[in-house]
């Protein structure tokens, strides 16, 4: 199986994409949205003309909203954020600067504002959430292939396929970063936290399968006595799963083009992200996870050779 | 056999059925279980106040805010909005926010912020007018004027009397009551409200009902009376009753007014969000449009790619999306943008174990064949797909419970919006598992034919394969 063959080759693709996905989220920065920096957005779409960004700016400016951002949304609508936290009085505040102080009517489509402890607790959440996903499946698949400890223990299982997870969260975010310098929306926020978590599950998912088919071959092969090495095992396990593995993405892949393409803007990001991170995951379990129990337990073997070549 | 072959038969109908009913319950007029939207896809407000309950005593903060959420619910109703949600939350206790306790208030169909943080600001005035001299002579005016007023009478005709304030003012508000009480009367039955006033309440009320025994104390609510009790005597212990000719419920609703005088913790506003009608509309309108987008394409690609099973997996697809359809109007779910991400999401893993079934189906036939057609023996399909469906389920088993696991997590992650998804993505993910080893078996097992070759084999067979 040249993917076993050629580990290495895969493993450097992997990190490279890890290099490039740290890079840029580095080099480009993620925004953070209001659900976890607090501040306000308030969409309004203007009913004639839309007057310009930087009229925009100096009115919201002369309110007293200093750093405001506006963003042209199309359609002749604007988004405008604000740090600050705005109250009901400056939501009224903000609507009269907004409107040129009466001058130019618009429709307001939309308005959140998120208080700085609403915030905090959000951001603290979202940690907690994702290293819970990340523990709760390490036992699982601790848990799920305790019966397979020969040759590596199902702890190494659960290991290999973390190193997995965090590739295919590190990925999508750097994606995400990237598209973030293009369009609006790209933010930092639950809905991304949550498409990341989908990824989380979706990516163990396909692992398992792998994993699931390397258990069975290796009951196999102790009960048949083939002889075949472990690396042998894996080999064969991956290719009886190759072409699942490409189909269960494809379809899912094909229903997140749909949201992409044909949902409303609020989910486009979600998409983008689930996209990126679905091809991340599935690259993840077929060249990176599989192949790594490959090398741990060669690693393991050598060890041993030599502390018996002491002996 | 024949009790397989029933058996499918039995799915496809009660499928076609659910199907109608989910068609029917969202055409029909006066539909009992309509999908229930999220503001961000019907448009509406949701607000979020956090409540300072460093006054109440320790140990009953939930009290406190089980009467909070009713006044603020009854202020919602008095607005006349549809279906409005209020409910209490408390921080979480692994953010560190455990003392923090939240009031959530959903109102879908507003827009208008401002206006509907107005409202539930707005302390309702509660107050205790007398009766004066002249009370039931204005009352028969006013009584007078509108019988005036109805056939069409000048408002001049009209006795100026009408115009006056039948009770006087007394200076006792809302603001002085400690707490309302439903109580029963223990010799009559029936029901009373008893009033606790606060110290500087109590010395008023002494005071009125010492100088007007036997006169009315007309209890007002913004403006207009709600109850008319007559004072019997002095009274000095802080309490009163009221009570009269009331119901249960009569007596139940005046307490709930009288405590909703004020607000029981004061709150500040958190967090609020709205969206304008027509942006929800589009938003709900995508969703629906990507879904079925999704579902037509994935259905195309497992019959081109699976042939005959790919059929059977796309009828269990449909069938899948249609109990799920039901399952958001039952429970009920409600749905927003997420909510229908996590479900179309859904929908392409659920095919997941379709493909995993077919692929070990193959593999089970590739294994017969080379066994079998050197010895010139046929293949058994039947037994194939069955084997199929036994080896695939550890991996569906396990793959599910961990996609479910992150469901778990998600759904107490939970903001509204990431609940919404969890719950849709949960609920697919089991469904699912359900309708892979249940509907896509019995229908494909009642159609497979007991031999692989010929038309079968075609049919049986997948990708590019042109046997």
């Amino acid at each position: 199986m040249f993917i076993i063959s050629y580990k290495h080759i895969f493993f450097s693709l992997s990190a490279l994409f890890v290099i490039v996905a740290i890079g840029s989220i580095a080099y480009v920065g993620l925004r953070t949205g209001i659900d976890f920096a607090g501040g306000s957005v308030t969409e309004v779409q203007y009913t004639d003309t839309r007057p310009e960004t930087s009229v925009l700016v100096a009115s919201l400016e002369t309110a007293g909203f200093t750093g405001a951002v506006v963003r042209d949304i199309g359609n002749n609508a604007v988004s405008v954020r604000t740090t600050h936290v705005t109250d009901e009085d400056e939501h009224g505040k903000l609507g009269e600067a907004l409107s040129l102080n009466g001058t130019v009517p618009y429709e307001e489509t939309n308005f959140s504002f998120v208080g700085p402890v609403v915030g905090q607790e959000l951001r603290q959440k979202a940690w907690i959430a994702i290293t819970a996903v990340i523990v709760a499946i390490i036992f699982f698949i601790a848990f799920a292939f305790r019966q397979v400890s020969k040759p590596v223990s199902s702890w190494v299982y659960g290991g290999v396929a973390i190193v997995a997870l965090i590739h295919d969260v590190i990925v999508p975010t750097g994606a995400f970063a990237v598209m973030g310098a293009f369009f609006p929306g790209y933010e930092l926020d639950v809905l991304f936290v949550t498409a990341l978590l989908s990824i989380l599950g979706f990516s163990i998912h396909d692992t398992i399968v792998i994993f699931d088919r390397v258990r069975e071959n290796l009951k196999k092969d102790n009960r048949e006595h083939t002889g075949k090495s472990f690396a042998e095992t894996v080999a064969m396990s991956l290719k009886e799963t190759m072409t699942r593995s490409i189909n269960t993405s494809i379809t899912v892949l094909i229903v997140i083009a749909a949201l992409y393409f044909f949902g409303g803007t609020a989910t486009k990001p979600f998409a983008f992200t689930l996209f990126v991170g679905i091809i991340a995951g599935t690259y993840s379990s077929v060249f990176l996870a599989a192949p790594l129990l490959v090398t741990i337990n060669d690693m393991r073997e050598k060890k041993m050779t030599t502390k018996n070549d002491k002996r | 056999m024949w009790k397989i072959r029933i058996a499918a038969l039995f799915i496809l109908l009660a499928g076609s059925a659910l199907g109608y009913f989910v068609y029917w319950s969202e055409t029909a007029q006066e539909s009992a279980f309509p999908f229930r939207y999220g503001l961000d896809l019907s448009g509406g407000t949701h607000l979020t106040y956090t409540a300072d309950v460093s006054a109440v005593t320790p140990g009953e903060e939930t009290v406190a805010m089980d009467s909070l959420r009713d006044v603020i619910e009854r202020r919602v109703n008095l607005f006349g909005v549809s279906e409005p949600i209020v409910q209490t939350e408390r921080g979480s206790m692994l953010a560190g926010t455990a003392d923090d306790y939240r009031l959530v208030v959903e109102l879908p169909g507003i827009t208008d912020v401002d206006a509907a943080v107005d409202m539930i600001g707005q302390t309702p005035f509660l107050d205790f007018r007398l009766e004066q001299a002249n009370t039931e002579a204005i009352i028969n005016a006013k009584i007078a004027a509108q019988q005036i007023l109805q056939e069409g009478g000048d408002i001049t005709s009209v006795d100026p009397l009408a115009f006056e304030d039948p009770y006087a003012d007394t200076g006792l508000t809302g603001r002085y009551v400690e707490r309302a009480q439903l109580e029963f009367d223990p010799t009559t039955g029936e029901p009373v409200v008893s009033l606790k006033f606060n110290a500087e309440g109590s010395a008023l009320f002494a005071m009125i009902t010492r100088e007007h025994t036997g006169k009315a104390l007309a209890i007002y609510l913004d403006g207009s009376p709600i109850s008319t009790p007559v004072i019997r005597e002095e009274i000095t212990g802080g309490s009163a009753q009221i009570s009269g000719s009331m119901n249960p419920e009569e007596a139940k609703l005046l307490v709930g007014r009288l405590n909703s005088g004020a607000l029981p913790v004061p709150i500040t506003l958190a967090s609020t969000q709205s969206v304008g009608p027509s942006l929800g509309m589009e938003a709900r309108d995508a969703g629906v449009f990507a879904g079925i987008i999704g579902l037509l394409t994935v259905i195309v690609f497992m019959i081109l790619w699976y042939r005959l099973p790919g059929f059977v997996a796309a009828i269990a697809l449909v069938l899948y999306t249609v109990v799920m359809l039901a399952v958001f109007k039952f429970v009920p779910v409600t749905l927003t943008a997420a909510g229908i991400a996590g479900f179309i999401l859904s929908v392409g893993m659920a095919v997941d174990a379709n493909i995993l079934i077919f692929e070990r189906m193959k593999e089970e036939l590739r294994r017969s064949h080379a066994f079998n057609d050197g010895r010139g023996e046929d293949v058994m399909l039947d037994a194939a797909v069955k084997e199929g469906f036994a080896r695939a389920w550890t991996s569906i088993r396990d793959g599910n419970i961990s996609s479910m696991i992150t469901a778990v997590i998600l759904f107490w992650f939970g903001t509204s919006m990431v609940q919404g998804f969890a719950l849709t993505f949960g609920l697919g993910v089991l469904f699912s598992m359900i309708s892979a080893i249940s509907v896509s078996r019995t229908l494909l097992v009642s159609i497979a034919p007991r031999l692989h070759k010929g038309a079968a084999r075609f049919l049986f067979n997948s990708g590019l394969s042109l046997r």
